[in-house]
């Protein structure tokens, strides 16, 4: 069967309303959230009709139904990246696995591997989210160890032969998106993660952008941790995902305590359970867990090689329409090897809020501003750019809407 | 909703010919302000004589609607007192709530009433506010110093 976005979006019920006034709804915002195609919608809905209960706990029916639901979900979400079962955590979103990483790793004591302190470094990129930016750079405040970062060349790529000068005898961390929210460039990571296991360094993968929208195996990459969002990958809000090798997982300390995350607890002193729920205190997000489940079978049933491939084609064709504009520049590669989905653009003489405005009143959703990668706009010396982010729902219809809609928006803002 | 009531013709004007748009070299107060949601900044000069606002002058980098919204205020608040000015902000910021229910006074308000369309789409109206919070600001420091 050959792979149709418009047969796809008939799975998406969201694709049979309207926007301002009856027009075709376009939605090229899936870098910030993805729409949800029934299935995922019927498994939390089904949840709380059916199965509502408090996973491992409560000796009935219902909280064995709810366990088995939460953990089968786990299963599912080991197997699409290539891990194993127990070193799948959930957490509330990829924000929250990526602070549940610095910040347990803030919590552990002197000879602990992942003790930091005056004179280790951390290495992050220039072209981080906030949430891989800030977490870092907040965890070397607090510990007096020192923040470094790979600068992005104008192209939009990381400039690799800073390597021997980042990763030393002093890096502790390298954390790094797999794939720009803002550029689109997904990073090569081999180099960086042989040097970093080299001199003893974990890598921590933000992977919101690359595990959504191609085939992604941690075990392939061979990285330490990587956090992914459950809404992103067409799953529902309120779940992300925080996976670590296991022998890693053992030594790193909580980072939230509470109920169900515990082996042994007195007034004075507590012993941890072994991961995943040692990082999963108090009730879990069960619904959501369960309806992220349902979100990669989808993709699975789909196949991500085949979404990678539509989503390949579409971003070529787009990128090759929006250089035919002479007032267009975009922001990030223009060459497909290494490249995602996600297109920023400028165009001159109309500030982005105001074309996003425009795209707007023609049905068309995108995304305006800063991308949450501030310091990477500045560094680029565009303080906000227009964001088209493709997904597998997305035609060459959208593609040739946006066009249309950036064409109509020059001459009206002329 | 017609976008043509959110891109009135004189903020495209003022868009294009911003009033007041080059820093004093001197000023009573100076302050800064970010619309951390999309980015847009700007920093803002102003003078007082007598409890009297005698210059604004600006510079930044924003939407239509922003850098218009400042331009506007920044010809409008000028030759006003503090209180006046105060009374004239609070009126502009009252319009921009008003969820498309208010046309706004142009007796008080000249062009600026322009952007009551805004009122209608609540992510730009802090884009339309980031001038005046900017000016308001800048009156308190100097009004304290």
């Amino acid at each position: 069967m050959t792979f149709n976005p418009i047969e796809v979006r008939k799975d998406f019920p969201i694709f049979t309303r309207t926007i301002r006034d009856g027009k075709r709804l376009v939605y090229l915002d899936s870098g910030a959230t993805a729409q949800k195609p029934q299935s995922v919608i019927d498994a939390e809905v089904d949840f709380y009709r059916l199965h509502n209960a408090a996973a491992h706990r409560g000796a009935h029916q219902l909280a064995e139904e709810a366990t088995d639901l939460f953990e089968g979900a786990r299963a599912k979400v080991a197997a699409f990246i290539g891990a194993a079962v127990d070193e799948v955590v959930f957490t509330k979103s990829a924000t929250e696995s990526l602070n549940l990483v610095a910040y347990a790793m803030g919590n552990a004591p002197v000879g602990n591997r992942f003790h930091l302190s005056t004179g280790d470094e951390i290495v992050v990129s220039q072209m981080e989210h906030h949430a891989n930016l800030i977490p870092w750079q907040q965890l070397a405040a607090r510990t007096g160890a020192v923040l470094r970062w790979f600068d992005v060349t104008p192209e939009g790529r990381l400039d690799l032969s800073q390597i021997p000068q980042l990763i030393t005898d002093r890096t502790k961390v390298v954390a790094l998106t797999h794939q720009s929210n803002v550029l689109g460039t997904i990073n090569p990571l081999s180099e960086i993660v042989a040097a970093a296991h080299a001199v003893g360094a974990v890598v921590v993968l933000d992977a919101c952008q690359s595990v959504p929208h191609m085939k992604v195996d941690v075990t392939e990459l061979d990285i330490d941790f990587l956090a992914f969002s459950g809404h992103k990958t067409v799953g529902p809000t309120g779940v992300g995902v925080m996976w670590g090798r296991s022998a890693l997982l053992e030594e790193l300390p909580p980072f939230l305590t509470g109920g169900s995350m515990i082996a042994d607890v007195s007034m004075t002193t507590a012993t941890w359970a072994p991961a995943p729920a040692k990082f999963e205190a108090g009730v879990p997000n069960m619904a959501q867990a369960i309806g992220l489940g349902a979100a990669v079978d989808y993709l699975s049933a789909i196949g991500m090689d085949v979404i990678a491939q539509h989503e390949h084609a579409l971003t070529q064709d787009l990128l090759a329409k929006l250089l035919d504009i002479n007032e267009v520049a975009v922001v990030g590669p223009l060459n497909m090897g290494n490249r995602g989905g996600a297109i920023s653009f400028t165009v001159a003489g109309i500030h982005p809020h105001d074309l996003g405005q425009f795209l707007d009143s023609q049905g068309i959703a995108v995304r305006t501003g800063h991308h949450c990668a501030w310091p990477l706009t500045r560094s680029l010396g565009v303080p906000a750019t227009t964001r088209a982010s493709l997904y597998l729902y997305n035609s060459v219809e959208d593609n040739d809407a946006l066009i249309d809609g950036v064409k109509s928006a020059m001459r009206y803002f002329k | 909703m017609n976008l043509d009531t959110l891109y009135q013709e004189v903020i495209l004007d003022h868009y294009k010919n911003p009033l007041n748009k080059k820093l004093s070299p001197t000023f009573d107060a100076q302050v800064h302000h970010i619309n951390p949601s999309c980015g847009d900044e700007i920093t803002l000069n102003l003078t007082a004589v007598d409890g009297v606002i005698t210059a604004i002058t600006w510079d930044g980098v924003g939407c239509s609607i922003s850098q218009a919204s400042v331009s506007i205020a920044s010809d409008l608040l000028v030759g006003k007192s503090f209180e006046q000015a105060e009374a004239i902000s609070d009126d502009f910021v009252e319009l921009m709530q008003s969820k498309g229910k208010k046309v706004g006074d142009e007796a008080v308000l000249e062009d600026a009433v322009a952007l009551a369309g805004v009122s209608q789409y609540p992510a730009r109206i802090k884009c339309a506010l980031l001038g005046w919070m900017a000016i308001k600001d800048a009156s308190i420091q100097a009004q304290t110093k």
